[in-house]
Formats: structure tokens, sequence, C-alpha cells
């Protein structure tokens, strides 16, 4: 047992190794500055007791939208089709796991050879390698975005999409790929369980002992960076009660002293651990504020010195913050952005009661609050941004584009330019911008407005063209660049004839709320290419559907759904959910 | 910004007066050749197309004056009576009564008339034939992209990554109505900036909000929009340029081509450099009731043409009115013709050939084509046979409008079309102008070889001179004293190395500029 003090890989890195593999500057984003003052002023006065109003489409879309990455037809008639508590009690269980993320970065002509791992064959146990750890944290970001794209009808993508962002580790700044891989999959394994043990988790969680210093606390030189942030970013948080004190900030990192990563199976095979190295344990007792109730952790030398630990989740568990903090975070990401008085009382707090009275079980309170009444209430419905994943890959799932004949490497060349486009509208997957996430989840007063601003908004609309015109593309590589198939994807609606039903059936699927009927005229005469009968475009999709082999027919519908589908999806209404 | 093909936009107007009128060339302070360059081209030339949605029925809006009775022997149920249609000078053709301002346009000459355009193997379907006319592609040929598009991404490469920028801080082209149009679609991008709606128009020009929900989700989406509205890539330019324009003629009320036309006027006058615009008037599928059971002169068909005969007339004036009306030209354009025999509900089928309309003070003028035929026993199947295919009018308007050579032609629309007629001598050399470098012409620019020189000048001596952007003379290419009012000379340019120039006409009276490229 050592530290592994000679092997750390922060050494072996530079900012120019990683800038080699991060093609696009991250988004700075900037608070609003514009005079923007909301006009809706009415508290909501729904709480969360269980919905029993109507479960239509609408409904159905909402909690797909929030729970999926954008909604797919068949998903939406199908949840439609049960009762809503069928509905969640199906989304919200965790998915069968995908298999790890494999060697498909040896690109013919990239140069990229890996010693350890063979082509097609997974890279999470294989030994560090400092010339091959970027091509596969590439591996593992573009996993992550298959994941999505490939995702079951369950929550367990977002969730842990709202780990990452509240929990957060930097892959580039650990650049250790195994270790971000051990991390991603502890989020993924724990997404459902007990929020504690998670914490318990992540505490000793290897590129967490990196990312935040832990492995570098000891005794001598202790390091608050993790005690700090286990408090303020992922328990207690910064809310009016969060009253722990810069010494519990203090004495938590002693308690924390000692847990370092192993050398062991950094340069070799194997997975990577930590472990208590209990002579840089400090042995002190540590009392904390009133805030902890005065709390005193007795100080333990040898291998018991591993128990303070658990005694200081358990007393940070038990302070009523870290429920309120957790159903906050919840309600931030999957709900609205703003929590005013009412749902602070309404919402947030029976959130934490079901919390603690389950022990800090993650399920029970998931499963109340997407069967509330709150959550269905019609003020909420589409008053959420959308995040880039949101946006792009929820758009691509809608769109039901298909990639699944490319090669392992175009898949991986693919997915990297599906991580690049998200990195330009603000998202980099695996590397937040900060320890506390993304702005869009903490920064107030702007939130979810900071995705949008001149840049990402004409990037957006980028993204959405280059798919829907069939001379452009969404650009891959020279020689791949990927299209949706618009007239397959209207195929999936149930009356794609009718130019009034297509217009209902898309809205629902794309925008948040619902257009005016003078926007869905002007959509139609796109449709009706200004004619005012309804059966030009009925006759032209029944032309095609009887000879879709005919360039003509063929060419009739598309150009019109090229034209159509471009400013739908430019509509404001397409980036709220 | 490829400044080749650029330039030879701003070389037919290419007027500098005062600046080059003396000797010593002193350029107003901060001003450079390329900056007067792109002064130039802000006053270039205007295409507005005007779409007629749903097939124009031609025998009823220009009627031949020798068929009136096998007319009224096949479509009795919306035959005009002579007396009511607008009889034009010197022509075998009338109008529809609803037309008169524009006959009196054709009275002076500011509007032509083409007959019967179309093209092989007419498709009867508003949406294929639509296509076709948009995509500027054969009957059986799927394009997706339109001749308008190509054109614009020809000249302006690089599009829209590269702009706006200084050389282009307008939208290449501007259509109003729902979505973008296969017309300006290029191969790569779309080409135009969508205004959904007039209103839309205002909206931006006047910062107003479109309505939305003063809910959560409301505000969301005006804060979205907001950001959306200041990312525009013209924005900001279209609302600089529309807020200098204040004072129209009056146009018409309740008339939806007028309110589009008026936002086109509106840019135009501002000094936006957009080449392109297409508006839209729909409502031309009149199967039935396209005239009234008892007077034929009423009717939908009528106040259609009703609303483009007051739209464009309004137009037209308020051109006059901000002194622009050399640099515009309208056109008028429609899926199809309709049938010649016509329909017992007082309407008529989806046709073949129709005329089409050029107006603006540049046109020659006229009619152009044969009067369709049309003979007692024709059958619902007939149709108008075509005489000029419709390319060959855009082939005509690119050449003589934009100055396009057959190569560029036929980048955009595919294939050589033998060009018309359409633009009059006038437009080119103006007669009875004081100071203009209308007197002063070379083409084919840029220069490629042999080159010709037009010029007008009698009886005095001039000189002709090439000098380049900085004010050196590289060349005399003339001097004399020419006794004709327009004279012609030839000049070679194999030897001139590649670069932007000025052709120099030096006279006791005034210098002439025309800026040329090689």
């Amino acid at each position: 047992m050592s530290r592994s003090g000679n092997s750390d890989p922060r050494r072996k890195i530079s900012r120019e190794t990683v800038a080699k593999y991060r093609k696009v500057d991250p988004v700075v984003f900037e608070p609003i500055s514009q005079d923007f003052s909301p006009r809706s002023r009415t508290a909501l006065d729904t709480d969360l007791s269980p919905y029993s109003g109507e479960w239509s489409e609408t409904q159905a879309a909402h909690l797909i939208k929030r729970t999926l990455f954008g909604v797919r037809k068949s998903e939406l008639d199908y949840f439609s089709g049960l009762t809503m508590n069928q509905a969640v009690d199906e989304i919200v269980v965790p998915s069968v796991f995908p298999g790890p993320p494999i060697n498909n970065y040896e690109i013919p002509d990239s140069g990229i050879f890996d010693p350890d791992v063979t082509s097609g064959n997974t890279w999470v146990e294989a030994p560090y390698n400092g010339e091959i750890e970027g091509p596969r944290i590439q591996s593992l970001k573009g996993w992550m975005v298959d994941n999505i794209l490939k995702q079951e009808t369950t929550i367990q993508q977002k969730m842990t999409l709202f780990w990452h962002n509240l929990l957060v580790t930097q892959f580039f700044e650990v650049f250790v790929a195994k270790a971000s891989y051990k991390y991603y999959k502890m989020l993924y394994d724990n997404a459902f369980g007990n929020f504690k043990e998670l914490i318990k988790k992540l505490t000793l969680d290897p590129a967490m002992l990196f990312f935040l210093n832990g492995t570098f606390n000891n005794k001598e030189a202790p390091d608050e960076n993790y005690a700090r942030e286990l408090q303020e970013l992922f328990c207690i948080g910064k809310g009016p009660n969060a009253g722990f004190t810069e010494g519990d900030v203090q004495e938590a990192a002693k308690v924390l002293t000692g847990w370092v990563i192993s050398a062991e199976n950094f340069e070799s095979h194997g997975e990577l651990n930590s472990v208590f190295y209990d002579p840089w344990h400090d042995t002190s007792n540590k009392q904390f504020s009133s805030f902890y109730g005065n709390r005193v952790i007795t100080g333990r030398g040898g291998s018991a010195g591993m128990e303070e630990t658990d005694e200081l989740l358990d007393m940070i568990f038990e302070n009523n913050e870290t429920a309120l903090y957790l159903s906050r975070r919840l309600y931030n990401f999957f709900v609205y952005h703003k929590i005013d008085e009412a749902t602070e009382a309404n919402v947030i707090a029976p959130m934490a009661e079901i919390f603690r009275a389950n022990d800090y079980e993650i399920l029970p309170v998931l499963r109340a609050l997407f069967k509330s009444e709150h959550f269905y209430d019609a003020a909420n419905i589409g008053a959420v941004i959308k995040n880039p994943a949101d946006h792009l890959l929820g758009l691509w799932r809608t769109l039901e584009i298909d990639t699944s004949d490319l090669d392992i490497h175009d898949s991986l060349l693919k997915n990297v330019s599906l991580i690049w486009s998200m990195t330009e509208l603000g998202m980099e997957f695996g590397d937040p911008p900060s320890v506390a996430g993304w702005q869009a989840y903490y920064q107030e007063p702007t939130y979810d407005k900071f995705w949008i601003n001149t840049d990402t908004v004409t990037k957006r609309a980028v993204r959405q063209d280059s798919l829907i015109f069939p001379t452009w593309g969404h650009w891959v590589h020279q020689d791949l660049q990927i299209n949706a198939d618009l007239l397959a994807f209207i195929e999936t609606l149930n009356n794609p004839g009718n130019p009034n039903d297509l217009i209902d059936e898309c809205s629902l699927l794309f925008h948040g709320i619902q257009l005016s009927e003078e926007v869905k005229t002007g959509f139609k005469s796109i449709l009706l290419s200004g004619q005012s009968d309804d059966f030009y475009w009925t006759d032209a999709w029944a032309l095609y559907q009887l000879n879709k082999s005919n360039e003509e027919n063929r060419g009739i519908v598309e150009n019109r759904l090229v034209q159509f589908f471009q400013p739908f999806l430019q509509l404001g209404e397409f980036q709220l959910m | 910004m490829k400044r080749r093909t650029f330039l030879r936009h701003t070389a037919h107007a290419m007027a500098v007066p005062g600046v080059l009128g003396s000797m010593g060339f002193s350029f107003p302070k901060g001003n450079s050749m390329a900056t007067l360059l792109r002064r130039a081209a802000e006053s270039d030339k205007v295409l507005v197309m005007i779409f007629l949605e749903g097939g124009n029925d031609g025998l009823n809006t220009v009627i031949p004056l020798n068929h009136l009775s096998e007319l009224n022997n096949v479509r009795p149920h919306v035959f005009l009576e002579e007396d009511e249609l607008l009889s034009l000078q010197q022509s075998e053709v009338a109008f529809h009564p609803a037309l008169s301002d524009l006959r009196d346009l054709f009275d002076e000459g500011k509007l032509q008339v083409v007959q019967n355009v179309g093209y092989p193997e007419q498709n009867y379907s508003h949406f294929r034939s639509t296509d076709i006319w948009m995509s500027a592609s054969d009957s059986h040929q799927v394009i997706s992209s339109g001749w308008a598009g190509r054109h614009l991404e020809e000249e302006f490469p690089g599009f829209p990554d590269a702009y706006p920028n200084d050389d282009m801080k307008d939208p290449l082209s501007v259509e109003i109505g729902f979505g973008t149009s296969l017309l300006f679609q290029g191969v790569a991008a779309s080409m135009s900036m969508t205004l959904n709606s007039v209103n839309s128009f205002y909206q931006l020009v006047d910062n107003e909000e479109q309505p939305a929900p003063s809910t959560q989700a409301g505000d969301q989406l005006r804060y979205i929009r907001l950001i959306a509205k200041q990312s525009q890539l013209f924005g900001e330019r279209v609302v600089e340029v529309a807020q200098k324009v204040n004072n129209h003629v009056n146009y018409p009320s309740n008339n939806y081509l007028a309110d589009q036309l008026r936002v086109v006027s509106k840019l135009i006058a501002g000094g936006s450099g957009t080449p392109l615009y297409m508006v839209r008037l729909g409502g031309f599928d009149t199967h039935d009731s396209q005239v009234e059971a008892n007077n034929h002169a009423r009717g939908e068909h009528a106040d259609l043409l009703t609303l483009l005969n007051d739209a464009i007339h309004a137009f037209m004036r308020d051109m006059e009115f901000h002194g622009i009306e050399d640099k515009v030209l309208g056109m008028t354009f429609s899926e199809f013709g309709r049938r010649i025999i016509s329909n017992a509900s007082l309407g008529t089928d989806h046709g073949a050939a129709a005329p089409m309309f050029f107006f603006g003070n540049a046109v020659k003028g006229g009619v152009v084509g044969k009067n369709p035929v049309i003979d007692n026993h024709m059958t619902y199947d007939d149709n108008l046979d075509w005489e000029y295919d419709f390319r060959q009018l855009y082939g005509s308007v690119l050449e003589q409008w934009f100055g396009l050579n057959d190569t560029e032609r036929s980048n955009a629309l595919f294939k050589n079309f033998e060009t018309v007629e359409i633009i009059g001598e006038s437009s080119i050399l103006p007669l009875g102008r004081e100071v203009s470098a209308r007197n002063l012409f070379v083409y084919p620019n840029p220069l490629n070889g042999l080159a010709t020189i037009r010029f007008k000048s009698q009886n005095s001596t001039v000189s002709i001179e090439l000098i380049d952007l900085n004010g050196r003379k590289i060349q005399d290419i003339y001097k004399g004293t020419p006794l004709a009012e327009t004279n012609t000379i030839s000049w070679n340019t194999e030897q001139l190395r590649r670069g932007r120039y000025f052709v120099i006409l030096r006279s006791e009276a005034k210098n002439e500029v025309f800026g040329v490229v090689k």
C-alpha cells in the first residue's frame, strides 16, 4: 500500500495534450445582461399529491421529454396508451447496462495504436498509457452519447447526466480514462439507489480523489477541496439554512485524510481502486459546529480511521438540509428552474420528507415527483429550455436518425462530432465547466436561459438545418454526412396525409408549447405550396405512398417537408420542453 | 467574396461623380476606391419576382383579340366581352379589365408581355410544376435547389459562413412568406432571408414582440425569441436600412401583395444591396367561381388581378418617388396557366403555357411572342403550347439585367437557353442625361480577350484611358474626335494583368468612369 505519488498522471499531461483532443473551445456563458422581466406572476398552487387529471398525449409527451432525451412517436403512442401510474412506473426504473466502451479509436491513418487493447475490445481495465488516454476518453465520451441515442425508455440516462452535473469530475482534468469510466459507471449503477451510498462511493472514487485532491489530503497538509464541495455542492448546498462553517470544512477534511488512490493497477491491467493509508490519517478528534449539533467525531488510528468517514456522512445525512438540497436540485433539473416559496413548501419539503422517510432511497422521491399534480401543472409544461443534449440528441432521436450501419470507427467519429457540436452549444459531456456543474442548473437568476445566447442560438439552428437539408447533412467527415430521412420520419405519424394532423403531431413531438392557429395555418401553407385545399398535400402524399420509387412524387413531398421542417424547428417553441 | 463577379454587378451602374471629376484624383478623405465600389454596389440592380400561386389564367389576363369568337365558343363560362377589355397601343392583345394601371404602364413602355411561357411536357400538379419553375429543372428532372439560389451561390461563395461582410452587408435575397422556398435554395445552403409575414418585418423593424403566453413557458419563449432576433445574421442591417425610409406613396389597403411590395420598397430605397426579392399572391387556383355568373369581369380572378394591378402600380410610383425606378425590374410568374376549355362551375382547370409580365423603367416594352392559337374544335385535353421556355426568360434576366455570360447562366440554369430581349437599350445607355456614367460602357466585364467600349460623345476631342486603383495610367486606349453620337471601339485586353481598373473617358465637358475587372 502506498500513495500513488510517482504515478500521478497529472504530472504527465499538459494543456497541450488536452488541446490535442479538445477540438472546440468551451463556451463561456455570461449571465443575462439585458432587461428581461418575466410576466408569469402567479404562484402555482399544485403540490406533490398524486395527479389525477387528464392523461393525454400532452402529459405523456411532457413526462417523456423530461425523463428521456427528445420523444419518439412510438414512445408517445406507447406511454399515452398506459395510465399515468403505469407510465411513470415503467420509465422510472434502471436500464440494462449497455456494456463498456471499446477500442474504436484505431482509425486507419490516424496513427493511433493501443498496445494493450485490441480493436473492438474494451479498454476500461487497461494499463494507463499517456499516449492513448486521449483516444480512450473520446471513446468514453462517445459511448455516453451513444448510450443516449440508443437509450431504453427509462430515466436511466437522464438520471446519470443529472448526477454527472451534480457530482462533477472533469475527464480531461483527471486524464485517466479508466478512472473516469469507473466514475461514470458508479453514477450509472447508483443512479436509483441510495443517495448516501452514492456519496460514500463518490468520496472514495479514484477520479474524484484526483479531481478534488483527496489523494493529496493528509494529516501534515490537509487539503480541504473535497471536504468543502462535499458540503457546499454535493449535500448541503448554499441555501438560506445551510449553516456549515469554515471550521466544519476543515474538520471534515481531517476526517477524510488517508484516502488515496492505489498505485496498484494503475500501470497494469485491472480496475483502479482507492485505499485507506492510515499513516496519513489525522487521528485527532474532530469538532463540528452547532449546525451539526456540535458533534465530535472521535479520532481513530489504524484502519479504524476509515469508520470516521461513515460517521461524517451519517452526520451530513442527518441534517435536514441534505434532503432539501437534493430535492431542490432534482426539481431544478427535471421540473423548473425557479423555486418560489409556494414550491418550497408544497413540493420541496414533501420531497425531502420522502427522502428521509426512506433513508435517502432515490426511487420513491422520483416516483412521487413524476406522479405529482405539480409536475403536470400546465404551467410547468414547456417551461424548460432544452440543454444541448436534449436539443441535439433529442432531435436525433425524435427524427429517428439511424446510424446502426456505421462501423465502429465511423460510429466513434459520429459520436465525437456530436460531442463537439454540444460543446459548441455549451455542454461538453465529461467536462462540465467547473466542479459546480453547468451554470444553467445553479446560477441565479439566469438558470437555463444560459443555454441561449446569440452564438448558441445560431449554432443550434445550424445543427438543425444540417439534418434537414438533403444536400447538407451533419458533418462527420469528408465521406460521411448524416441526414434525417424526413419521409421515413413522417411515415411514423398517425396521419401524415392530413396536413393538420401532421402539424399537430409534429408540434407535440418537437415543441414545448403548442402553436397558435395562425402559425399553424402559416406552416400548412408550406405543405400546400400556398394552395388552400388540404387535398393537395393529401394527394401528393398518397401518390408518393403508391410508388415510392418515383422520383418526381418523392421530390414533391420531400421538397415541401424540407421547407416545412426548417422553420418549424427554428421556432422558439422548439427550444422548449 | 468573389470580387470578380461581384464587381460585374457594380460595373453597370458604376458612377463616381465628383470623385474622379478632376484630373488630380483627389479622393474624399477616408474613402478608398474599394469603398466607392461598395457604395456603387449599394445602388445595384434589383429583381422583384411576384409569384402568382395556384396557376393564373393567362387567357383571361392577356386576351388574344384575334380569337375572341373561338374563346367565346370554348370557354363560355369565363369569357370576357370585348367591350370590357382594355386595349393596348399597337397590339393584338388586350388586358383583363382589372389591369388598367398595368395597361398604362404598357402604353408607357414600362411593362412588357411575354406570351406563351411554359416548358416541354407540362406537369399539371401545382407542387411539381412549382418546383419545376423554382428549380428550373426539366419536366422529369428532380432538382432540390433553386435557380436563384444557385445563381447567388455562385456570386457569393462561402455563404453563409463568410457573411455578412464589408462587401455584402445585406441578405442575398429576401422572400416574404412562410418558410424558405425552393427558389432560393442553393446546393449547400439557403440563400434567402425569410420574413414569415409582413407583420414579422414590422415587428423586427419596430422592435415589437410576437405574442407569447403569460406563463413560465411564455417567459422562456420570449427570451429565446429575443436572442434569436438579436442573432439574425442580417436582422440588424435590415432594421437599419428599413428605418431610413419613412415616407412612401400611398399603398392600397387590404392588399397583401401591396403590403409585401411596400416592404421590398423600404429595403431597396433604404440602400439594401439585396439583389433578389420574391413576394407572393395566392389564390389563383380558380377551378370554380373564377368569374361571377352575371358579370364575367368580376369574381375571384378579377379580385386577384385588381390586387396585382393596384400593388404594382403603387410600387412603381413608390420607386419613382424614391428615385430608384431605374434599378428595379419586376417579373410575374405562375406555375402554369389554365385550361382552354372552361368549367360549368365558372372556373378553369390546370393548364399549361401562360404570359409573363416584366415591368420597370428598364424593360424594352411591348409584346413578345405570338398570340396563342384557339380554334372552335378544342377539347378538354387541349392546352396552350409553349413558345418560350420559362428558363429562356430567367436567362434573359440574368444576361441583360445582371450581366451574366453564357457559362455563368448555364451554371444557374444547367443549360444555355436562347435569350429574349427584355431589357431596353435605354437602360444601358439612357438618353438625355447630363451627368451619367452610362455615357460609357465596357463589355464584357469581367474583361476577357477582346472588349468593346461604347461611349457617347460627338464632335469633341476625347481620350479613353485605363487607370489602376492607385490612379496610375496603365494604357491609352483611344484618342480622337468621333463624329457619331454613339461610338464603339474594340479594345484588346489579352495583355492586361488580372485586377481592378477604371476606364476613363475624358472630354472637355466631363470625365466618365467605368469600373472593370480582369
